[in-house]
């Protein structure tokens, strides 16, 4: 028991005076989640948007596929990203295994379907309210699709929300790509993994409570930006 | 007075049920009312001649092409200022953005809700946001405007000031197409009443004629049931 308090006071105080190993560690875990949710989301919500309102051979199966996409298991996309990237792979010459950037590239895939599946469900839903409303007014379809994104961007604030909680806390694709190297590609989840198998609890105690207060924070912020807005825009 | 519509023999069935049966119509009064009891088809007629739906059979005969424009019974307002909503019908037009700003500054003007212009459209009350939606409309300059019920879900005051808009749209050489569940709208707005039941045109006759001696049995009730 004696050894569990000690992690946590190790844990507080590593927190207190914001160790540099540590900050490092939550540095480059926002950088690249944020970067791979922001990814994401350019790439997600137009697909998402356009699933809604198109209309196209195939649109079903893509919405199936879309949706079975967001339950993807992080090591097998770290995995098919790994044999992309890997010298012998197709991407290999760019020599990205196991750098930040490999990181962003895995959480953009892993992310990039729950972005698009969330999106879709917004903007199918404000397809039913607005459709003969834009018709009537001659917006062709790509035009419907772009003016429903900006109209419902608080409500997609929650879409980019789930992929950017998705990023941060997992742990299998970046550990694969990204090689979990210290001080290059070590970020909070896989820092978590390696301390706790090694027995340095404290570390990996202080990167929980970090993680788990972003997340938080994040949540609260995204609440509060959709109680303005609704106030504010109705 | 020639006609600027021929509709021919148009039908619509949806899921076995005729929902417009067969009907053949020429409209050339420049304001013109459907009326008919709940279910009638009055507001399906009016979606396939805006081109909304597609008739499952029979055709509409345009006399020449006719820019056309709708408002709903309950308006659709974007998630930005009134005069935005305005704007976005005249940028989907093509219009510059200078000749955009200022078509919508004068509409809204014209429905006397200029000083609402930079207010939030999804905040306005159901009478300020379908003025907004006639101003909208209006901005475009359709030489057709169908309306669906305008009116149907607003108070008696914000129901006068949407109609005195329409009869100002119409002033300026618009036509008007347009279905009401208000008797006394539809007497001081149409010329002519188009009225149909079950999907079928029962009767279209000049205005006065069809409160005074409707020609069917069944106006003959409408009219009977709607003003006791």
């Amino acid at each position: 028991m004696t050894e569990f308090n000690d992690a946590f006071l190790t844990a507080w105080q590593l927190l207190a005076v914001s160790d540099a190993r540590l900050s490092a560690i939550v540095g480059l875990s926002l950088r690249v989640s944020l970067v791979a949710t922001l990814v994401a989301c350019v790439v997600g919500m137009p697909i998402g948007a356009l699933l809604a309102v198109g209309r196209f051979p195939g649109r079903r199966v893509l919405i199936v596929l879309f949706n079975g996409l967001m339950g993807l298991p992080p090591v097998v996309v770290g995995l098919l990203v790994y044999l992309l990237l890997s010298r012998a792979g197709p991407l290999g010459q760019f020599g990205l295994l196991f750098s930040p950037e490999a990181m962003i590239i895995a959480q953009a895939v892993l992310v990039t379907p729950i972005v698009a599946a969330l999106t879709r469900q917004v903007v199918a839903d404000e397809w039913t309210e607005y459709r003969e409303q834009l018709r009537s007014l001659g917006a062709s379809r790509s035009r419907a699709a772009a003016t429903l994104l900006w109209d419902g961007r608080f409500s997609l604030s929650t879409a980019a929300l789930a992929g950017f909680g998705r990023a941060i806390a997992e742990v299998g694709a970046v550990m694969i790509v990204g090689g979990n190297i210290d001080g290059v590609t070590r970020v909070m989840t896989t820092t978590i993994a390696l301390e706790t198998s090694k027995g340095d609890l404290p570390l990996a105690l202080a990167l929980g409570f970090i993680l788990i207060s972003v997340v938080l924070a994040i949540n609260a912020v995204a609440y509060a930006v959709r109680g303005w807005a609704e106030r504010r825009w109705g | 007075m020639s006609a600027w519509l021929t509709i021919d023999r148009l039908g619509l069935t949806e899921g076995g049920t005729r929902i417009i049966d067969d009907v053949s119509l020429a409209l050339g009064a420049q304001r013109t009312v459907v009326l008919g009891p709940n279910g009638a088809g009055k507001s399906t007629l009016l979606r396939l001649i805006h081109g909304l739906l597609h008739p499952s059979g029979g055709a509409l005969r345009w006399a020449q092409p006719l820019s056309q424009a709708m408002v709903f019974q309950r308006p659709v307002m974007l998630r930005t200022t009134a005069l935005a909503n305005v704007v976005y019908g005249l940028k989907l037009k093509g219009y510059k953005a200078n000749e955009c700003a200022r078509r919508a500054q004068e509409s809204l003007a014209r429905v006397g809700l200029e000083h609402l212009a930079r207010r939030p459209a999804r905040l306005l009350s159901g009478g300020e946001q379908q003025r907004v939606a006639l101003a909208r409309v209006w901005a475009l300059e359709p030489e057709l405007l169908i309306l669906d019920e305008p009116t149907a879900s607003l108070d008696p005051a914000s129901s006068r000031e949407v109609e005195r808009i329409i009869g100002e749209i119409a002033t300026n050489g618009t036509r008007i197409l347009m279905t009401t569940h208000n008797l006394g709208q539809a007497r001081r707005l149409a010329e002519e009443i188009v009225f149909i039941d079950r999907g079928r045109i029962a009767e279209q006759t000049p205005v006065t004629e069809f409160f005074n001696q409707p020609q069917t049995a069944a106006a003959q009730d409408f009219l009977q049931e709607e003003m006791p």
